[in-house]
């Protein structure tokens, strides 16, 4: 947290210095400011493991994306063609998130996927029921689901 | 090039659209239309405002069309978990075709306890049997 206060304030310093107040340079400055921060991190003990969250927030943007396009693709072509080819079910997933946020989080996530939708977790918090769309392989869809997991608690942790 | 990419997004949003809304028409039953209805259309949404994003390339613009994507995305899932919720456990049939369903042996409809079936070790290391009632 203090690392994207100090990345904001770097970034800001910038606008001001250069004196140029656009959107484009702010950008800019948030990432002379994050090299910046990187740079000294490991003098810095207040900073430590910020600056490796960055690419790793990046990156799940990016596998997000990209589940959400092929999702997408998937369901709509089951939709346009007359017959269904998909294989609704209900599924049990063990949860490795703890706390109330992260359940929230990674429960969100997964309804916000296409094919699964986050239906309720157990009363002791420690299975989330999930209905799928397409379960013709159970075993690569648990796969996916924990590597999403996996990679969404990465970033709070 | 940038009006290429405008016009691509928002046709594809709309098409997403039109997929959703047929979605809710053509498939069997609440929890798949559902699936149908959030995702797609939140897509379309976010695609769509990314197009008016660029096509007006201003700050104030932009800024409320990443708060529309920010706010969908927030509250999307969270009305699709609801209403998803509420209507399997008021009684909503599932589709013929569903192959499993893993939560309702584990659901008490007079306590509306859900159990998770792995409140001890060795019913978390218990592998399901043939004999079990489904």
């Amino acid at each position: 947290m203090t690392g994207a206060i100090w990345n904001l304030l770097l970034a800001l310093a910038w606008v001001v210095l250069s004196g140029d107040f656009t959107g484009l340079n702010l950008l800019v400055g948030l990432v002379f400011g994050y090299i910046a921060l990187l740079l000294i991190e490991p003098q810095v003990e207040s900073l430590e493991g910020y600056p490796a969250r960055i690419p790793r927030i990046l990156g799940f943007l990016g596998f997000f994306i990209k589940e959400l396009l092929m999702a997408n693709l998937k369901v709509g072509f089951d939709i346009l063609t007359p017959p269904w080819h998909m294989k609704p079910g209900v599924i049990a997933m063990p949860l490795e998130a703890r706390t109330e946020l992260e359940i929230t989080m990674v429960a969100n996530l997964i309804s916000l996927t296409p094919g699964t939708l986050s239906l309720d977790v157990s009363d002791d918090r420690k299975v989330l029921y999930i209905h799928a769309m397409f379960l013709d392989d159970e075993e690569e869809l648990r796969r996916n689901l924990k590597e999403m997991e996996h990679r969404a608690l990465q970033l709070f942790r | 090039m940038i009006e290429f990419i405008k016009g691509t997004f928002v046709i594809s949003g709309a098409l997403l659209m039109l997929l959703a809304s047929l979605g809710i028409l053509r498939l069997p039953d609440l929890l798949t239309r559902m699936h149908a209805t959030t995702k797609a259309a939140a897509l379309g949404v976010i695609l769509i405002m990314l197009a008016v994003a660029m096509h007006f390339s201003e700050v104030g613009v932009a800024a409320r069309a990443f708060a529309i994507i920010v706010f969908i995305l927030m509250t999307a899932p969270v009305a699709a978990h609801v209403i998803g919720r509420a209507g399997y456990f008021v009684g909503s049939k599932l589709w013929s075709g569903t192959v499993k369903d893993e939560l309702r042996p584990n659901y008490d409809p007079l306590t509306h306890e859900l159990k998770s079936g792995r409140e001890t070790e060795a019913n978390a290391r218990r592998e399901p049997k043939e004999t079990d009632p489904s």
